[in-house]
């Protein structure tokens, strides 16, 4: 143990750790000033949320300590049962969940809410690892890859209804770990083409995208070199299907969905025009967006300084000190501080791309790249919400916004890797 | 390709986000920010505007509380509306729309509801506001009189306009600003600065405390107090004898060119443009287009100066050596311009420039404008010569004094004839009537003054100016402390003094002489038409009249300017000798005169073309 303790040390990877000391600093210095209040400027006040969030940070060294201390090929053996471990967690909350804000999450241990949520990503990582790890699965058979597939959706299709739309989001990026080990691009590029087409309908309405794709396809016949056959059949096949997908469109956004998302997706689109509705928006469904939009843009180059954002002060963006955090780093540090953040992510993420492209071990690296998609999707989703570019969907920054289980298991989720990392020479003796 | 495909995505979400940043944080940043954060309100701290003092230290313009009901309309409870509109003072109907346009604006921002009230009916309504919730009062500070004249020089002040706030960025929406007269020229002065105090708001718009401890907030610099150069008692006395005429009054002091006295009649009590009653008051002034009491005939109304341009016209001639004093001319009861018989009431004969003067001889003065021009090789050097001396007295400009309005009156010179008659085809006789004042030259009441004042200094004038001290500091603005020179040499003066003189003692004002003052003075007696329905129409004449006094070192130079009041004793002259004294003496002791004047009104005059009927001119009033 204590060889092994200390070689672990020594083999750990302390550029990531670094970055993961920087992240969750910066994080709690901005959770402090967005709930700071003029009478209660205390540090250690476990009474307020700054407060409980350094016992979460102290709780999570604890948990990187156990985390390090343990065999490397502990996790790799028991994924499966964290895996099924997880999907209990989830089932239970349909009897036993507590909710809190309308969604039924988390499950009320006294001193803390366990949101098994986190925890399952965690467990699905590692368990998507195992399984496409495992000598008798090949990607290439469509009956793995239905099953590799099916491990990201249980646990998602059990968290839509709590309902946690976001966090389900998640899983879906595991998709990544699948595609990196083989999952043919053309799944990729279909998933693509229905996002593409799904946008430019709403923006520009079936009429222009067949009139478009037509013109397309008629300078493309008219360019070819008069060498090249084209399948007439199957072109225009996917031409009526691309229409009919357009069409379909429409309906779904204008029958199937309600009111507030197709709010939420004329926002992200620009799509209202009409100033006077445009303000309506900005006062209901997309408060939250513009005030955190209009709180970065106010923070300027530098920032307005630690605990002088007026907008944080004033509690004009919503749930600052959760899923809009990084508005705080906007408003009081400016353009310096956001970049900093985003230079941080893009850091840490591509370091574990290399990390993961290391390992020659497949489940670590597997789970490595488990780890990237997990981290990348929050952050994409997170700081592409707050600062416009992405519609609204509630998920925390990691290791940045306030929150218990979600610091907990982001560090579990990345230092589970960072041992196995240091574990990577072993593998071999 | 699958290896850097994740790598790539990593990278393009980095760089997207850091351009989307960049474009909010760096593009999009306002530097206004501390105003366009809905977290940070301004609550502005107003100085009290400065006061106005006459040049004796007597009170002119002071400030008074006037007191708002403002309502916030959702904190509004059930209340007795009658009982409330009567305290008001308003109907119900009112009431309601009142509260309905509040409510539009804004139901938890507090609107006006009945604006400015007396402070006596704020005495009554203060203790029964606690009973109507929803309501409060709030004080704000109006512009109080000390007088009932000066209404003009004085001006107004009223709320900003859009274009003052594009234009003038220390102007918000609601403030006063001065529109007219000394409260615009000075509005910088007596405006002070106002204060800010910003203030942490929360998203209720809830105050949470000072923005940054107040570090940014500034203290409201008081506005200063002014004095001016005119003198209460001569302002109010000129206006009660102008009641009832059109017409104009400057009285300068010639050492100093501080104006006195800057009278339009008929004026306005200037407390009408304030409180409730201001818009109805305003319109009421605005639309009189008859007696338009709002248009500053002292300074604005560009006339014939008429006879009182001969004197310009004789020293003109004296620095050219077109006369002397001893040159004669004679006048057979008028002059000829060709084969024209031109009119003149001097009673005829032989005159010399001191006779011509006192007499008003339209014959001398047009054989002195021949004589200046026939020095001359061609008309149009000769008017060279003439228009710099003319101007030389402040004429056919605006003189530059400290008002915001004003008109330069006309001085012809030889590109306005070439424009009408052509190159070489004018001669002085084209032009004879400008010698006598009438023709094309155009001057306002306070160029005729400034021109008196020049006489009495025996050639240079200041600037006449209404500012004299701001604070207790005297002003030093050498525009206004610096004497202009005339091109006119001192010696040639006298003579036209004397004449002036005489015109008291023996000349067309001898009936206005003041016990113990010796005046020198110039009476005018302007032809001046008008078009009624498009017909040209000759009015009574205008009654015109230049004097100061004393004669040796004088006190006061004053032009009155009496529209259609006749002859240029008369009216003018009366008013010219009446302010003198009561400047000089300080009481009137020629009471019959005064009664004269205080009683007598051209109302008659003025309604007769508009009457629609042929009417008389000229007639003997008495």
């Amino acid at each position: 143990m204590s060889v092994s303790g200390k070689s672990v040390l020594k083999r750990l990877d302390w550029f990531s750790v670094l970055i993961y000391i920087s992240l969750v600093f910066i994080g709690w210095v901005n959770i402090y000033s967005s709930t700071f209040t003029e009478d209660n400027p205390s540090i250690f006040n476990f009474a307020s949320l700054h407060g409980k969030q350094l016992f979460f940070i102290g709780t999570s060294a604890v948990s990187i300590i156990i985390i390090l201390a343990l065999e490397a090929n502990f996790y790799e053996r028991f994924s499966s049962l964290f895996y099924i471990i997880s999907i209990v967690l989830l089932l239970g909350l349909f009897v036993f969940g507590k909710t809190i804000a309308g969604a039924t999450s988390w499950y009320d241990l006294g001193f803390f809410n366990l949101q098994p949520s986190e925890f399952a990503k965690v467990a699905t990582a590692l368990a998507l690892a195992k399984y496409l790890s495992d000598i008798q699965t090949d990607i290439k058979r469509q009956k793995d890859q239905m099953i590799s597939i099916l491990i990201i959706l249980i646990p998602a299709f059990l968290i839509i209804p709590q309902p946690d739309p976001g966090s389900a989001l998640v899983f879906f990026a595991l998709i990544f770990v699948i595609f990196r080990e083989g999952l043919p691009l053309y799944y990729l590029g279909i998933g693509f083409m229905v996002i593409l087409i799904f946008i430019l309908t709403l923006m520009f309405g079936t009429i222009w995208i067949t009139i478009i794709l037509g013109l397309l396809l008629a300078l493309f016949l008219l360019l070819k070199k008069p060498s090249f056959k084209v399948p007439i059949i199957p072109v225009a096949l996917i031409y009526v299907v691309i229409i009919l997908f357009s069409l379909s469109v429409n309906f779904v956004f204008n029958s199937v969905f309600e009111q507030r998302h197709r709010d939420r997706f004329s926002l992200w689109l620009r799509l209202e025009k009409d100033p006077k509705k445009l303000e309506e928006i900005r006062k209901t469904i997309g408060y939250n967006t513009y005030q955190s939009e209009k709180a970065i843009e106010s923070g300027g180059k530098y920032g307005k300084g630690f605990l002088e954002g007026t907008r944080t002060k004033g509690d004009f963006v919503p749930e600052q000190h959760t899923d809009y955090i990084f508005s705080t780093v906007g408003e009081e540090w400016g353009f310096i501080g956001t970049a900093t953040v985003v230079i941080l992510f893009t850091a840490l993420l591509l370091r574990l791309v290399y990390l993961s492209e290391r390992q020659k071990n497949a489940f670590s690296r597997m789970y490595g790249y488990g780890v990237i998609s997990i981290l990348f999707v929050h952050y994409f989703i997170n700081i592409g919400m707050v600062t416009g570019v992405l519609p609204t969907i509630g998920i925390p920054l990691p290791f940045f916004s306030y929150g218990g289980s979600g610091l907990l298991f982001f560090t579990a989720l990345l230092f589970i890797f960072l041992k196995l990392d240091a574990n990577r020479l072993n593998e071999l003796t | 390709m699958r290896k850097i495909l994740l790598s790539s995505i990593i990278l393009l979400v980095g760089i997207t986000f850091i351009g989307r940043l960049s474009y909010l944080q760096i593009f999009s940043f306002s530097p206004n920010q501390i105003l366009e954060d809905p977290a940070i309100k301004a609550v502005y701290d107003y100085p009290e505007r400065g006061y106005i003092y006459d040049r004796n230290g007597e009170l002119l313009v002071a400030n008074q509380p006037a007191y708002d009901v403002m309502v916030i309309p959702r904190e509004v409870k059930p209340l007795d509306t009658l009982e409330f509109c009567n305290l008001l003072g308003i109907d119900k109907d009112r009431f309601v729309s009142q509260l309905k346009k509040a409510r539009v604006y804004s139901p938890r921002l507090p609107s006006v509801l009945v604006p400015q009230l007396s402070k006596e009916d704020y005495g009554r309504l203060q203790e029964k506001m606690r009973r109507f919730e929803g309501f409060y009062i709030q004080k704000r500070s109006l512009r109080y009189y000390d007088t009932n004249s000066g209404a003009n020089v004085l001006g107004y002040i009223s709320e900003v306009n859009e274009w003052d706030l594009e234009r003038n960025p220390s102007y918000a929406a609601g403030e006063l600003k001065g529109t007219t007269g000394i409260e615009k020229e000075y509005e910088t002065i007596l405006r002070g600065r106002k204060g800010v105090k910003w203030i942490q708001k929360d998203r209720f718009n809830r105050d949470i405390g000072p923005y940054k401890d107040g570090a940014l907030d500034t203290l409201p610099e008081q506005g200063k107090q002014i004095t001016v150069t005119i003198d209460k008692i001569l302002q109010e006395y000129g206006e009660k004898l102008m009641i009832g005429k059109h017409g104009g009054i400057v009285a300068l002091e010639p050492a100093s060119g501080e104006i006195l006295a800057l009278i339009s009649g008929p004026s306005y009590d200037p407390a009408l443009l304030v409180g409730r009653e201001r818009s109805k008051n305003y319109s009421k002034l605005h639309y009189d287009t008859i007696s338009k009491p709002t248009f500053d005939r002292s300074i604005l109304a560009s006339q014939s100066p008429g006879s009182p341009f001969k004197t310009l016209n004789a020293l003109v001639a004296l620095q050219e050596g077109a006369i002397t004093p001893e040159t004669t001319i004679h006048c057979y009861n008028g002059f000829y311009v060709g084969k024209r018989k031109r009119g003149c009431h001097c009673g005829g004969g032989t005159r010399n420039l001191n006779s011509g003067i006192y007499l008003s001889c339209n014959a001398y003065f047009a054989g002195a404008f021949r004589k200046i021009y026939d020095q001359f090789p061609t008309s149009a050097e000769g008017m060279d010569v003439w228009e710099k001396h003319i101007k030389s007295f402040g004429l056919g400009t605006f003189l530059g004094y400290d008002l915001p309005t004003g008109r330069p009156g006309r001085i012809p010179n030889k590109e306005y004839y070439n424009r009408i008659y052509g190159e070489n085809r004018w001669s002085s006789s084209t032009i004879i009537s400008n010698s006598i004042g009438q023709g094309e030259v155009e001057v306002t009441p306070i160029q005729l003054a400034n021109m008196t004042a020049a006489i009495a200094n025996r050639g240079h004038y200041f600037t006449p100016h209404v500012l004299k001290k701001i604070g207790a500091d005297d002003i030093s603005i050498p525009e206004f402390t610096e004497a202009k020179h005339t091109t006119i040499d001192k010696k040639y003066f006298e003579p036209v003094v004397q004449g002036m003189a005489e015109v008291y003692k023996k000349g067309t004002a001898r009936w206005l002489q003041i016990e113990g003052i010796e005046i020198a003075g110039k009476t005018g007696t302007v032809e001046n038409f008008t078009r009624i329905n498009g017909v040209r129409t000759q009015l009574t004449d205008n009654s015109v009249f230049v004097a100061f006094a004393p004669v040796n070192n004088p006190k006061i130079a004053i032009a009155v300017y009496i529209e259609n009041g006749y002859f240029g004793s008369r009216y003018a002259g009366h008013i010219a000798s009446l302010m003198i004294e009561k400047y000089l003496k300080g009481e009137i002791t020629r009471v019959d005169l005064e009664k004269r004047m205080l009683e007598k009104t051209l109302e008659e005059e003025y309604a007769k073309p508009y009457s629609g009927q042929p009417f008389k001119i000229n007639e003997r009033v008495w």
